[in-house]
């Protein structure tokens, strides 16, 4: 036990001599808690559309101000052809056309139906398939109010009507920031803590200082304890600011307790910084270290869930993300953040993340060898 | 200009001695290109979901059944009461919950009007509008095809078409996002990490006491690299062209140079935080905890950047990342010519340059 304490004592001693990386540590993940969820919102608002009116009749006047005045839509302009509009949405001027064809009045009322056309800049599908349907949704509405000039609709429904209600829960205002920050959080102490945990015997191994340690009668489990609890108390307290700030500028405060997300996040730095102690046994400088870190995490992010529903992944991605540290930490967040889950609700996710810990730390104390 | 190229020379066995490094620079990207190619899409597909049928009849029964069938809902469960609702959505499985009160197929028949509940779990407000809007064109299709008989007058039909991703798959717009992403990471990580290092193992004041300019000393460390990120465009294009199906529209010829120019910026960048800092960790702490996250949430590929607060759009600017993913979506997959992207163009090489100057004026030439 004594040694362990010698042996903390160093490392903690090697984190504090060098102020300008500890300054970066703490304000660095900070700073984009601060102003990166603000950037994460899917929702649609000024969609850029250009209007092609080639009939310039009432009707068409009365469905572009009706298009106008809805908050989705910013007017980028009318053109007085298709061709034209088209230079719009190649220069990202626009993203929807909407065209209007000549006689539109005349022949709706005269043939009882016709036709508008829209394109829709789809390299994004998400936003193409939105905006698409909210303009569907207007010119519906605007199709109601010209039948309503023309007949009289009976007080009964005059055919079968299936009436849907929304409710959503757990964030009725369906403010995105409260399903953002959590999930930001999890990603900055993981990357903090990571790095940090790769690279560090690695270093000792490029400079020279590991033969130091190999030589003395340290044993091989507390050498990894040493590396490993310096940054787990680390990665506690950037967790802990970063929920303080969640608090204060954000105003989220969880809905479960605090002690179930502390359980958590302690069993899950652990696996964590295992893997990044792994990574160091295994490499032999910095850059090999830097990179397969780097690659792992950039994997273990974009495929966490965070940004993207996992759901949607094809099967063999959605397998992977089971081996994904990152997804079970950024699930629980949330499930206590925003629907206050207790212990017993996320307990399978505490006791994977259980065995990811004791396999990820047993390996590498497994494969640091005092001997080159 | 030999003494230049016996510095280039010597970068290049630096990286070609180091076989594991060279291997993970090359492999890494084809393999996240092709991890993140087919994985990452902002469909919202699959959903799990739980049905609460009270009434259990013949409407609810063939609704239920044209949900099922759909791409986009999977039903999970049964529920067979309301207090069952809240357990279920805490466990974080199920994402909606259908309700179908008593007596749906007779309110339908007779009244003309029956009910249907969806309760969502908007924890995730995105994907609980979108599998809101999903239900419900399902339920409008159904009612649509029990009332064909009937047809309104005055009926304004509209005729959607996409253009360039007619299939509006996700790859169309993660792919340029993922390029941007890893060649801006990999490319200022690298230079900034080999130029630290040296300082770091004292290899750069012997070469700063010889009589080589220092300017020649830094620009030979970013030609292999260069080089490097050359062969990974080159790769990666061939990938999202043969694996992924995501088109090249446009001239391939300007999307290389464009692709090199951003490579350029990304170097000068990595240059720049080399010049500020004097260990490989905070070289590269700087390069990747301070730039992923910017990169992936700002250069707009994740999220619009039209939707953001303008004091965000504003910071978005000055992302190079933004810029490359505009030029590489309009050459690659709108086929645009030169004339469309010049803006984008010019402000990439006005960031280079200015990165450029900016790290040579902070260069010393004396150590600490």
């Amino acid at each position: 036990m004594r040694t362990l304490k010698f042996l903390l004592q160093k490392e903690f001693r090697q984190i504090f001599r060098d102020p300008a990386m500890l300054r970066i540590i703490f304000l660095m993940p900070m700073m984009q808690l601060l102003f990166l969820p603000l950037a994460a919102d899917y929702e649609m608002k000024n969609i850029k559309l250009s209007i092609v009116d080639l009939d310039n009749s009432s009707y068409s006047r009365q469905l572009v101000s009706k298009i106008t005045a809805s908050s989705y839509f910013q007017l980028t302009g009318f053109s007085s052809s298709y061709k034209t509009a088209m230079t719009d949405i190649e220069e990202d001027r626009s993203d929807l056309i909407l065209t209007i064809p000549s006689r539109f009045e005349k022949d709706l009322v005269r043939d009882n139906e016709n036709t508008l056309f829209m394109s829709v800049n789809a390299i994004n599908g998400v936003k193409a398939n939105l905006g698409g349907a909210y303009l569907g949704t207007i010119i519906q509405d605007f199709n109601r109010e010209v039948r309503l000039k023309w007949i009289q609709f009976p007080r009964m429904n005059p055919e079968p009507v299936v009436d849907v209600t929304y409710s959503n829960w757990f964030n009725p205002l369906m403010n995105y920031k409260h399903f953002m920050v959590p999930g930001i959080l999890v990603v900055l102490v993981t990357m903090v803590g990571s790095f940090l945990a790769t690279l560090n015997i690695v270093k000792e191994k490029e400079i020279g200082t590991i033969e130091q340690i190999n030589v003395t009668p340290i044993k091989r489990h507390y050498f990894i304890l040493g590396k490993l609890i310096p940054f787990w108390i680390l990665g506690m307290m950037i967790l802990s600011i970063g929920l303080l700030i969640a608090r204060i500028v954000y105003g989220i405060s969880p809905l479960g307790h605090f002690y179930v997300i502390y359980i958590f996040a302690a069993v899950y730095l652990l696996a964590i910084l295992g893997l990044g102690l792994l990574i160091s046994n295994y490499t032999s400088n910095q850059q090999q270290a830097m990179l397969i870190s780097f690659f792992l995490m950039m994997v273990f992010i974009l495929l966490s869930g965070l940004y993207t529903s996992i759901d949607s992944m094809p099967y063999w991605a959605r397998m992977l993300t089971r081996l994904n540290p990152v997804t079970y930490f950024v699930d629980v967040m949330r499930l206590v953040v925003l629907k206050g889950s207790g212990l017993k609700d996320i307990s399978s996710h505490l006791l994977t993340m259980l065995g990811f810990g004791l396999v990820l730390n047993g390996w590498a104390v497994l494969s640091y060898h005092k001997r080159n | 200009m030999k003494q230049f190229f016996s510095f280039v020379k010597k970068e290049f066995y630096h990286i070609t001695r180091d076989k594991r490094t060279l291997f993970i620079l090359l492999v890494m990207p084809v393999a996240q290109i092709l991890i993140f190619g087919f994985a990452l899409t902002n469909e919202v597909k699959n959903s799990a979901i739980a049905i609460l049928d009270q009434s259990k009849d013949e409407a609810s029964t063939e609704l239920i059944r044209e949900i099922d069938a759909s791409d986009y809902f999977t039903i999970e469960k049964q529920l067979s009461s309301y207090k069952e609702i809240e357990p279920e959505f805490r466990k974080g499985k199920i994402k909606m919950v259908l309700v179908f009160p008593q007596r749906f197929s007779e309110d339908l028949r007779h009244f003309n009007a029956a009910q249907i509940q969806l309760i969502s779990d908007a924890s995730d407000p995105n994907v609980a509008n979108t599998i809101n809007s999903y239900a419900s064109s399902i339920i409008i299709d159904y009612q649509n095809r029990i009332n064909t008989d009937l047809k309104l007058p005055y009926t304004i039909k509209t005729e959607y078409r996409m253009l360039y991703n007619p299939q509006l798959k996700g790859a169309y717009s993660f792919v340029p996002g993922v390029m941007s992403m890893i060649l801006l990471l990999i490319c200022t990580m690298m230079t900034a990490i080999t130029i630290v290092k040296e300082k770091e193992i004292g290899t750069m004041e012997v070469m700063l006491v010889s009589p080589v300019k220092p300017l020649k000393i830094v620009v030979a460390k970013a030609v292999p690299y260069l080089l490097l990120s050359v062969i990974n465009i080159c790769s990666i294009l061939l990938l999202s062209v043969f694996a992924l199906d995501v088109p090249v529209n446009g001239s391939i010829t300007l999307l290389l140079l464009e692709s090199i120019l951003f490579t350029l910026t990304s170097l000068a960048l990595g240059l720049l935080i080399s010049t500020g800092t004097d260990s490989q960790q905070t070289a590269m702490f700087i390069s990747l905890t301070g730039m992923f996250l910017p990169t992936v949430m700002l250069s707009g590929f994740m999220f619009p950047i039209e939707n953001m607060p303008w004091a965000l759009q504003m910071i978005s600017n000055i992302v190079p990342a933004k810029w490359y993913y505009i030029i590489v979506k309009s050459v690659m997959i709108k086929g645009v010519g030169f004339f469309a992207i010049w803006k984008e163009t010019l402000i990439l090489a006005g960031m280079m340059l200015f990165l450029l100057a900016l790290s040579i004026k902070k260069f010393k030439i004396r150590l600490a």
